[in-house]
């Protein structure tokens, strides 16, 4: 860690923010907290300097327009480059995930993205609305992912990012695989408020962020819970 | 609403042309008209609903300008915005009725459909208050002439199937451009709305406030920050800022456009409500009500719909507030009292799908009452609490919540389909 606290950026939730992204903040620092970790939490705008010095950095999702605007601004601005260069933890949702690549599209024009994902998005013919489910890479040893997706993009893996998931339900980058990592990137559709449905992607990142190989259990009945009744609710076919 | 009650009913249509007054009418639309009250008729007789949608839906299909013709020779006022438009609409309906009859979709059936049956039921009237789904507020302002449009928000609601907000603000400037005839009355303290109405030439301002600002952080004109300090708001890279309000709340009251202070009682809670009441009394306004006219008739609103109803049982008085998004949600918690409170969720698809929103609420307020949740997705809410710190039980029916808290005053706050949910519990309480 770079100070005593843990520090979590936002990133431009001026511009990106769409439901419920706040979500991820609020659950890192809850559990971060809940094991004795000082937190600290920064939302920056688009207006203001992007600290290269923080732990965890979070991107949510958005509109075309403010997509584009985030991610030339993050290219002029450095910071993230260098926060990441410096083994800084990410987590990158929807929009937030595509800017992450080298390219994605808004507004039908093809984008320059932030490229430290090896990733490329562009258009799918439909858009994916409705429960995603998949089954996480086995090298991050993590139980099965469960969100909700509403995008309207689909995503290419070039070599060097690994699949986050294999879908089981929904679809995710392409319908067979969803989201992608590399490092300490990860990415996904799951939409808005990731980690309360997937506790355990919430605590990769406190560790990836606090060097730390365990974190004290938490008491995640209703979190336990709510994974049992989305991870068997009916999807459409 | 539901198909099968399409398929029992138009034979019954002849005989009932009487119920059409407006002479004036060509014949398909008085058929249309009669068969769409009896369809009405018919969905309240067999206990499928309360006729509110699927009489128009009827009445369109017969005649797709049916809601132009019964719309014609009424003073129209359509009310729209992401929340408290039921509520509005029936405090704008009571007030233009100090000068005659209204015909209002006071059932919050607000698509055309709703709009006709609305129209139908109550024959010809001098006036309408029309609530219109902000979605179709184009459609609905072509068909019905109006003379007022009253703008109230724009916030997010339901993503997974609605318009985004800045596309929903382009929807309506696009909307009243061709219109300068209109009457705008519009929210002075919602960037969204004031660029959305900015350009129509003759437009009322109202401040009621805005207790939801996540929305409109950034200029829908330029694209910059959007900077709020004290009530003020200003965009710091274009010329648009908060225009000065003719009409605004104060205390207890509102202040109309010639200074004069009202007390406006009612028995709506919280300072939404006497928000709503400020923008009622601007709309009525418009029609040459005056507060001093209007204001004893807003008092005796009680409740819409069910919303605000208060039903004892067992020794307890339930009051029902309904809230369907983040903006709304802190508006019930500024209603409700420090009592036991009951939260409902479901997902179901008038709700939406998706549960995210749940992060967009602060419940910290909530903390120093106690709380039970319970719905579809109730355990969506009981981790969103986790996260808040707001310490909470499950109950997995309304009665087990009733048992679980002693006497006296039980809140209800729930979203579309929990509150209609409860309602049922509650005899279907308007």
């Amino acid at each position: 860690m770079s100070t005593e606290a843990l520090r979590i950026v936002w990133i431009y939730p001026d511009l990106l923010s769409t439901y419920g992204d706040r979500g991820n903040m609020l659950i890192l620092a809850r559990r971060a907290a809940d094991r004795g970790i000082p937190v600290e939490t920064y939302e920056v705008r688009s207006d203001q300097p992007m600290p290269h010095t923080a732990d965890i950095y979070l991107i949510g999702g958005g509109e075309d327009g403010p997509q584009a605007l985030a991610a030339q601004r993050l290219i002029t601005d450095g910071g993230l480059h260098q926060a990441v260069a410096q083994g800084a933890a990410v987590l990158a949702i929807c929009a937030g995930y595509q800017l992450f690549g080298h390219s994605f599209y808004a507004k039908g024009a093809k984008c320059a993205g932030l490229g430290l994902l090896d990733i490329t998005s562009d258009r799918g013919e439909t858009r994916a609305v409705g429960e995603l489910r998949g089954d996480i890479d086995p090298r991050l040893g993590l139980p099965p992912l469960t969100g909700f997706e509403n995008h309207g993009g689909r995503t290419h893996l070039g070599a060097s990012a690994a699949p986050l998931a294999r879908v089981t339900a929904g679809i995710g980058n392409d319908g067979q695989t969803e989201g992608a990592w590399a490092g300490k990137i990860l990415g996904t559709y799951s939409h808005g408020p990731a980690l309360a449905r997937n506790p355990a992607l919430a605590d990769l990142l406190l560790r990836w962020a606090t060097g730390a190989d365990r974190l004290a259990p938490l008491d995640d009945t209703w979190a336990d819970r709510l994974r049992g009744e989305r991870l068997a609710a009916p999807t459409p076919a | 609403m539901i198909l099968t009650v399409w398929q029992l009913d138009v034979t019954f249509a002849s005989g009932t042309l009487a119920g059409v007054t407006d002479g004036k009418m060509p014949l398909i639309a008085k058929v249309a008209t009669s068969v769409s009250k009896t369809a009405a008729a018919l969905s309240r007789a067999a206990g499928r609903g309360d006729g509110s949608v699927i009489g128009g839906w009827i009445g369109l299909k017969i005649d797709p300008d049916l809601l132009a013709h019964l719309a014609s020779g009424r003073a129209v006022a359509l009310v729209s915005g992401t929340n408290g438009k039921t509520t509005t609409t029936r405090l704008t309906a009571a007030a233009v009725g100090v000068l005659g009859r209204v015909a209002t979709n006071s059932f919050g059936a607000n698509m055309p459909t709703g709009h006709t049956s609305a129209l139908a039921k109550e024959g010809h009237t001098p006036f309408a208050v029309l609530e219109v789904d902000e979605h179709y507020l184009a459609q609905v302002i072509d068909a019905t002439r109006p003379r007022v449009v009253a703008l109230l928000n724009l916030s997010r609601d339901q993503l997974d199937r609605a318009k985004e907000v800045a596309m929903m603000a382009q929807l309506w400037k696009t909307a009243l451009a061709g219109h300068p005839e209109i009457k705008v009355v519009a929210n002075a303290d919602d960037p969204m709305v004031v660029w959305a109405a900015g350009n129509s030439p003759q437009t009322t301002w109202f401040s009621a406030g805005q207790r939801w600002h996540d929305d409109s952080f950034v200029c829908p004109e330029s694209g910059h920050p959007i900077e709020r300090a004290d009530g003020d708001w200003w965009c710091t890279g274009c010329p648009l800022r908060r225009p000065r309000p003719h009409w605004a709340v104060e205390d207890e009251g509102v202040i109309d456009p010639r200074g004069d202070w009202h007390l406006v009682k009612l028995q709506l809670p919280g300072k939404v409500n006497i928000g709503n009441a400020a923008t009622a009394l601007a709309v009525a306004g418009e029609f040459g009500v005056r507060p001093i006219e209007a204001l004893p008739r807003l008092a005796r609103v009680a409740s819409i719909a069910g919303r605000y109803a208060q039903v004892d049982r067992d020794g307890r008085n339930i009051r029902l507030l309904l809230a369907k998004n983040p903006a709304s949600w802190l508006e019930a918690f500024d209603m409700a009292d420090q009592a036991p409170t009951l939260l409902s969720i479901n997902a179901r698809d008038p709700d939406g799908l998706d549960t995210s929103w749940l992060y967009d609420v602060d419940f910290s307020p909530l903390r120093d009452r106690p709380v039970l949740i319970t719905g579809d997705r109730a355990y969506d809410l009981a981790v969103r609490l986790q996260v808040n710190q707001v310490p909470f039980r499950h109950v997995k029916t309304f009665d087990e919540a009733l048992r679980s808290v002693p006497p006296g005053r039980l809140e209800v706050i729930a979203n579309y389909t929990a509150f209609q949910d409860i309602r049922a519990e509650l005899d279907r309480v308007n």
